[in-house]
């Protein structure tokens, strides 16, 4: 019963908003200690723990590069670009960013887009560029919304996309830990198929939700864009 | 053979040289701190290296990442000002350069796709070009370092600092969230030891009424959710939920179907990760990145789409796999 305190750690850790790292590594050493391990084994463990998960941190190679072309208006370049397209708007343009990241996930390239080296660069000032040349200059409200929700394309896409292929970590993770623990024998392929009925499911709703995102923009909205808008739809 | 190895070294050679630079940021009023704290950072890149195969002890450098969580958690790193462009230099030189500019930018992702669908497949004296397992992060890796050479050619940039210098302004923006998700791995590994699942089996049982199956697949993935929002990934809340019901109760008890109950039930976990802060790398770092003055802006977009996905998933299993 006692081990669980770690878990009170984080969840009171987390309720007074202290800083996670300390959260995160105090519920550590507590989980440890409790459970019976020496300081050194917490402290090895630590050090292993941090050694095999760097791959997670790997994406800070593709940082100088972006900077550099941010530098010299990689953004600007792409707000640029996509206020040329006359149909798409932030929301049809995420959610077709929605798309092309769960298929690439689902093939088993994670590693294609990202925060980092897609979402930042391009899918962002994109999407903020649609919304613009529809809605008129945009509000700090609406910018930040634009944004966030630029990133949750990449992340729903990226979650329900990749368990749909085989090689993928948490496939994996599950044979594996099912296979020892068990004694039995589960087939990855098995596993993948039954990931496709959620992934259909992330991308009907989160789909729909980036779509709407075009008409709470457009009621936000108080530039010459939304008196456009309204004109149209007068006709 | 390219190993993944050697990213890690040049990843953690880029976090020395900019510890380096942020040592000598005078803009900085924290800047030994923030040094101290990404110095250590690529310090412990290189050296787990040999952590992972273990060939080294694995201590110093757990005790290097205890350091590193009171420096950050402490705040004792701070970020400098930055000599970054104005927004107005950006727009006249995004109208110089015109829509060249997407070249590098896009072959990181081309690169990868090559690396991951072709070069996977060569080998050279039956030896792979590609390490193993590891295709993906190597073409991200080589794409990263391609377009750099790209971008430098094309914008006839001679100076490295350039773009070091504004990658360094975007790592200091995203602080102390780097080094969250590698702390959560290792948490997941020290609840596991110390039997933290046991635990939570124990409980669940007695807590659980025999013979309700739907309630049964609720208690699995509302589990899964919730311990992933508090252990930020589901891979930590897996062995714990599967070990407690996933298992014992839906697949032996009520002879459900393996394979489906698993699969939604890690899906129900990924439905906790999108709400969370302790998955700092898909919710806390993008809103860094992107510059955002709400930290839990991508959280507010994906909160309705993860309650409605979690429903989804006990819907599934509920009519299809048990």
């Amino acid at each position: 019963m006692i081990v669980l305190l770690g878990v009170l750690v984080v969840v009171l850790g987390f309720a007074t908003r202290r800083n996670p790292l300390l959260v995160v590594g105090a519920a550590g050493i507590v989980t440890g200690l409790l459970g019976g391990l020496s300081p050194q084994r917490v402290l090895a463990a630590f050090g292993t723990g941090f050694a095999s998960s760097r791959s997670v941190t790997i994406f800070v190679i593709t940082l100088p590069v972006i900077g550099l072309l941010e530098h010299h208006g990689l953004q600007e370049q792409a707000r640029r670009l996509i206020t040329r397209f006359a149909g798409l708007t932030a929301g049809r343009f995420l959610a077709l960013y929605l798309l092309l990241r769960q298929i690439a996930a689902a093939v088993g390239l994670n590693n294609v887009f990202g925060h980092a080296q897609t979402v930042r660069p391009l899918a962002a000032p994109m999407a903020e560029g649609a919304a613009e040349r529809r809605h008129g200059p945009l509000g700090e409200k609406a910018r930040e919304k634009v944004r966030s929700f630029a990133a949750s394309a990449d992340n729903v896409g990226l979650f329900f996309g990749e368990d749909v292929f085989l090689a993928v970590g948490s496939i994996l993770l599950i044979t594996g830990f099912v296979n020892t623990t068990y004694h039995t024998h589960l087939e990855p392929l098995q596993l993948a198929l039954w990931a496709i009925p959620t992934a259909l499911c992330a991308l009907a709703i989160h789909g729909w939700r980036l779509l709407r995102l075009d008409r709470q923009l457009l009621a936000g909205a108080t530039g010459p864009g939304r008196n456009a808008e309204l004109g149209e739809s007068v006709k | 053979m390219i190993k993944a190895e050697w990213f890690y070294w040049l990843v953690g050679g880029i976090f020395l040289v900019m510890a380096a630079q942020m040592l000598t940021d005078r803009t900085n009023p924290k800047r030994v701190g923030t040094a101290a704290f990404w110095g250590l950072l690529g310090l412990g890149f290189v050296y787990g290296t040999w952590v992972a195969d273990k060939s080294a002890p694995a201590e110093p450098l757990g005790a290097a990442v205890l350091v590193m969580v009171c420096l950050a958690g402490f705040g004792f790193t701070g970020r400098g000002k930055g000599s970054a462009a104005t927004p107005k230099q950006r727009e006249a030189r995004a109208a110089r350069w015109g829509s060249r500019l997407f070249v590098p930018a896009l072959t990181i992702p081309v690169v990868a796709l090559v690396c991951a669908v072709g070069v996977k497949k060569l080998s050279v004296d039956g030896e792979p070009v590609l390490q193993k397992g590891s295709e993906t992060i190597l073409g991200l890796g080589i794409g990263a370092v391609v377009a750099l050479v790209v971008g430098m050619v094309m914008l006839r940039e001679k100076r490295l600092s350039t773009p070091v210098h504004a990658g360094r302004s975007m790592l200091e923006s995203m602080g102390w969230a780097m080094l969250l998700p590698q702390l959560l791995a290792t948490l997941g590994t020290i609840f596991s030891v110390a039997g933290v699942g046991d635990q939570v089996r124990r409980m669940t049982t007695a807590v659980l009424p025999d013979g309700s199956l739907f309630l049964a697949v609720v208690v699995y993935c509302v589990g899964m959710f919730l311990f992933t929002v508090v252990m930020g990934n589901g891979f930590a809340a897996f062995p714990v939920m599967t070990a407690a019901v996933g298992w014992p109760v839906l697949v032996v008890q009520e002879h459900g179907n393996g394979p489906a109950v698993l699969a939604i039930g890690m899906l129900a976990g990924f439905c906790g990760t999108l709400v969370t802060p302790m998955a700092a790398n898909f919710n806390v770092v993008p809103a860094a990145l992107l510059e955002l003055k709400d930290q839990y802006g991508p959280i507010k977009a994906q909160l309705p789409t993860a309650v409605a996905l979690l429903g989804c998933n006990i819907a599934i299993m509920y009519l299809f796999a048990v």
